[in-house]
């Protein structure tokens, strides 16, 4: 195949749309225009059943009841109404949640929110492969413990929670369970019953989907959950999520399930065998470290630090051709390096030099190909240029300089 | 945040990447920055013991494109200054040549702390006083 640029491995920030969905939306936008709300004519009908279709499309891809399937407009609003949600309908029986220092900002920022509101949380750490420890997860849990909010699997490093043992603890102590499944549904097998997942967030544009559409799965038997609408209005969604439904959104959303369903496991062998393939030769390099659980893992992602590179230079060197991105604090606009990471345990120094890859359902061969002798060359360049690699060199300990911190 | 063509050329062709024999007494070295804040300059300078003229510089920099492109530049405007021109190099002018966005004003403040150091390290070993430098803000 011919090698076709510029390459795009950010897909945990957002993958592209599959034609296929586009496809599928493309008549609800002009031609059936319909609200789903609108009961007493054809236009609404027509609607209604689409959104009817795609609800059971998203079902079956995590084996839910459609009725089961509360429709947002992405992940972080399903973030939202799944913590602050719970926080309120469950307030006479407590108001201890206990989260994970690794999750995305919409579950750490809305706990923060919480906090204010007169709730308590408690932040598990990870160890070094990013994984929590069970038995803190139980020790953690008491009288007053409402919610479990731990993520399926991370979108900086890709390590996948053990979401089982983590359910059966939560069900074990009569704690309901919330993940935040926007890096897994779609990516590797997720079923809300095996797994024991009682509410899930996750969102169209990670799975090929369009933007600006999301789920919140919200159980609805042993137990029967319920959230308190976060949004007033008309009542939609069983009262949790007023707003008139996207409807174009919704059946893309569907689409992107049904193609997931069929396609997923071959296409995690895939992108599994290629994210290998790319990080095995980029460890070839000296001093290159993968960053989180290698075992535990979603098949698409890799996180590698090149150590005395910093990530945002290492990107200029190859970012008209290739588009990633790094846990190095000049890429963000904190300018603070990756949390994510700095939880792991690394060292500032390790997390400026990471870079992100997330693979995805276009990649191609030719394009890891380029890949690997794009960084390879760039790392290496970088290196010549780098006091720090000189002092490595050398011998000289880098801790025992006395840095000028600014 | 798209990089201004200065930057670029400087990233791509990085002007006086190198080492100086740090051991000589007519060479100043200035290492600023600490690597957890993901960037370290050293920048070198050779000076010229009859002229008190700058006939070298040298730099190695670990960091973002414009903390490279800060530093690149610096050792061209270095090289052919009398030590007292090349302390009056100011961050603002490595801004302005670069169009350095306002995010990355650090990076020529580095680069200016990093002439500093090297002047001073210079006049250290040859008997002269150290100079107070004023702290600019990163």
């Amino acid at each position: 195949m011919e090698l076709k640029l510029p390459i795009y491995l950010d897909n945990n920030a957002t993958t592209p749309m599959d034609p296929r969905v586009l496809e599928a939306m493309l008549p609800y936008f002009v031609e059936k225009f319909g609200n789903a709300a609108s009961r007493n004519h054809s236009f609404g009908w027509v609607a209604e059943e689409a959104v009817d279709y795609a609800r059971e499309q998203v079902a079956k891809l995590i084996n839910a009841d459609p009725k089961e399937i509360i429709f947002t407009s992405g992940a972080t609003e399903s973030d939202n109404l799944a913590l602050k949600g719970v926080f309120e309908m469950y307030a006479s029986k407590g108001n201890h949640i206990i989260t994970v220092v690794t999750e995305h900002k919409a579950v750490l920022d809305t706990c923060k929110h919480i906090e204010k509101l007169g709730g308590q949380v408690t932040y598990l750490p990870v160890n070094d492969e990013g994984l929590i420890d069970l038995k803190e997860l139980e020790n953690a849990i008491t009288d007053k413990t409402i919610l479990i909010a731990i993520m399926y699997g991370n979108n900086e490093v890709g390590v996948i929670q053990p979401v089982r043992e983590i359910s059966a603890i939560a069900r074990k102590h009569g704690v309901l369970f919330f993940t935040d499944g926007t890096q897994a549904v779609g990516k590797i097998p997720v079923d809300v019953q095996a797994d024991g997942i009682d509410l899930m967030a996750f969102s169209g544009h990670k799975m090929y989907g369009p933007k600006g559409v999301g789920v919140l799965y919200v159980r609805r038997k042993n137990p029967r959950v319920k959230v308190t609408a976060q949004m007033d209005g008309g009542g939609h969604e069983r009262g949790m999520r007023s707003g008139t439904m996207n409807v174009p959104g919704i059946v893309g959303l569907g689409k992107a399930c049904e193609i997931c369903m069929n396609e997923m496991d071959a296409e995690a062998k895939r992108l599994s065998t290629m994210r290998d393939r790319l990080e095995n030769a980029l460890l070839e390099l000296e001093e290159a470290y993968v960053n989180g659980s290698k075992e535990h893992r979603l098949p698409h992602v890799s996180n590698i630090s090149f150590k005395y590179v910093e990530g945002e230079g290492l990107m200029m060197g190859f970012n008209k051709n290739i588009a990633l991105s790094s846990g190095s604090a000049c890429t963000s606009a904190s300018l603070e390096p990756s949390y994510v990471l700095k939880a792991l345990g690394l060292g500032d120094d390790l997390a400026h030099s990471s870079l992100r890859f997330g693979l995805g359902r276009f990649t191609t061969d030719e394009q890891i190909d380029y890949t690997i002798n794009a960084i390879k060359e760039t790392v290496l360049k970088l290196r010549e240029m780098s006091p720090l690699w000189e002092m490595f060199k050398e011998g000289i300990d880098l801790n025992s300089i006395e840095w000028a911190h600014h | 945040m798209a990089y201004s063509d200065k930057v670029i050329d400087h990233y791509s062709n990085p002007k006086n990447v190198g080492t100086l024999d740090k051991s000589k007494t007519n060479v100043g070295t200035g290492l600023v920055g600490a690597p957890e804040c993901g960037d370290v300059m050293r920048l070198q300078i050779e000076v010229d013991e009859i002229t008190g003229v700058i006939a070298d510089a040298k730099f190695k920099t670990f960091g973002c494109g414009s903390a490279i492109a800060s530093s690149s530049l610096a050792t061209e405007w270095l090289k052919g200054k009398t030590v007292d021109q090349a302390l009056a190099i100011d961050n603002m002018d490595i801004v302005e040549e670069l169009n350095l966005p306002p995010v990355k004003i650090h990076c020529s403040v580095l680069a200016e702390d990093a002439i500093k150091a090297a002047i001073n390290d210079y006049r250290v070993k040859n008997g002269m006083p150290e100079l107070e430098l004023e702290e600019k803000k990163h």
